[in-house]
């Protein structure tokens, strides 16, 4: 019974937070609510049984989306109230998403109540996957696929956002702010380590470790330190690219090395080395993810030509 | 067909209520800010859904709990997806800003001088 007041508690809050985040008239009002929005859906994921998720979601939905949206804010400048919409021009959208509203609801009920045969396969396979964690299994061995498009996903979106991104809005950071930010980093290598370990048998993993690396990150590079973590250091773009690198490599090894007597298949482990393989391409997937979040965060613009030339003109605008 | 339990069918309504939401935010939204935020609200309320599904081989007959993990690692997957794609709609939009920005014309800058004043005299 206290479950279920817990969990209409949760669903009101996160519904209501949503909605005052599309409805509010301020800008800086919608974000700050979808932030807090992303929290409680990390407590909703924590909820549902799904600790890895709500690792990840504190990480990224609260943490980085919320730097993002605030980068973004801060572009914009001077903010003026949201322009008020006509009832016409509210009543029509409302119409069109309340009957869609009841058809989603309409086909998801109609859902089945027993899950599908993929769970106990997955459990059943587990020994020969080389970890015991069977999130870390579907993400690195059964469907390894996902992660390296997701590797690739994510190296294609830094390197448009590097071409696209105008300068970075600089801000003069607080002592306070800096300091805590320096006391904070250990501790957050240290638990990236830990989370990066414990996915093998535990809640965790590459991602996970990887977001909450590029969160500290994120704190550490708005307070104007480390300014070595940037696109013109060869070894962060290298580093950056070896996340997608080694897995490849490490695909072509295994199928090319495959014994005689079985049959070679593509983005599939030998059960032996399973575990050392999965190893190997966690660390290097968790450095790539931490550092392509951070960059897309706190994206500036690499020195090119055209961006000198640009500078020096509105210099000579501002003159 | 065994119904779904009472508080799946809650978490059930509110992933749907979710991209409802969403999807009102998005063609009202004024600002386009407010709609990649939408956006993320859309696809919040569909990894919801999928997070439900997975839950649900916890009926009362089953013999050991365990939450799908496949759909848990497209779940995972699509977190970091997600964010990526938020970071370049944003840069785009930066830029977008950028380009479009138009010198402040007089009619603006009287309003702005205008607001200045109000918030002097409001003091």
């Amino acid at each position: 019974m206290s479950l279920l007041l817990f969990d209409i508690l949760l669903c009101g809050l996160l519904l209501a937070l949503a909605l005052a985040s599309m409805l509010s008239r301020q800008l800086s009002h919608a974000v700050i609510l979808y932030i807090a929005f992303g929290l409680l859906m990390a407590l909703c994921w924590a909820r549902l049984a799904a600790p890895d998720l709500a690792l990840a979601e504190a990480a990224i939905g609260a943490g980085l989306t919320g730097a993002l949206c605030f980068t973004a804010l801060a572009r914009q400048g001077q903010l003026a109230l949201s322009p008020v919409l006509s009832w016409q021009q509210r009543c029509w959208p409302a119409l069109f998403v309340v009957v869609t509203f009841c058809g989603l609801l309409l086909a998801l009920l109609q859902l089945p109540a027993q899950p599908g045969p993929l769970p106990a396969l997955v459990v059943q396979n587990l020994t020969a996957s080389g970890v015991s964690h069977p999130v870390t299994a579907v993400l690195l061995n059964y469907r390894s696929w996902d992660t390296l498009l997701e590797l690739l996903v994510l190296l294609l979106a830094l390197i448009g956002t590097l071409q696209i991104s105008p300068a970075a809005v600089l801000h003069r950071s607080w002592g306070l702010s800096r300091s805590w930010s320096r006391l904070l980093a250990p501790l957050i290598i240290l638990l990236a380590g830990y989370l990066l370990w414990a996915g093998a048998s535990q809640p965790g993993g590459a991602f996970q470790a990887g977001a909450l690396l590029a969160a500290g990150a994120v704190v550490l590079k708005l307070n104007q330190q480390l300014d070595w973590l940037a696109w013109r250091n060869i070894w962060v773009r290298f580093f950056a690219v070896a996340g997608l690198t080694v897995f490849t490599l490490s695909v072509l090894t295994v199928f090319f090395l495959a014994e005689a007597g079985s049959e070679p298949l593509w983005l599939r482990w030998p059960p032996e080395l399973a575990k050392y393989i999965i190893l190997l391409i966690e660390v290097f997937a968790t450095l790539a993810i931490a550092i392509i979040l951070t960059l897309l965060v706190v994206a500036e613009q690499p020195q090119t030509a055209l961006s000198l030339a640009r500078a020096d003109k509105t210099e000579d605008i501002d003159g | 067909m065994a119904e779904l339990s009472h508080p799946l069918l809650l978490f059930l309504v509110t992933a749907a209520t979710l991209v409802a939401i969403g999807v009102y935010g998005f063609i009202c939204g004024p600002e386009p800010l407010r709609r990649v935020v939408a956006l993320n609200i859309i696809s919040a309320g569909v990894f919801m859904l999928m997070v439900v599904l997975a839950y649900r081989s916890n009926g009362p007959g089953a013999a050991y709990f365990t939450a799908d993990p496949v759909l848990h690692a497209l779940v995972l997957t699509g977190l970091v997806v997600a964010v990526s794609a938020t970071a370049f709609a944003l840069a785009l939009l930066a830029r977008l800003g950028q380009a479009t920005a138009p010198l402040p014309t007089e009619q603006e800058t009287e309003q702005e001088t205008e607001q200045e004043t109000e918030q002097e005299t409001g003091q």
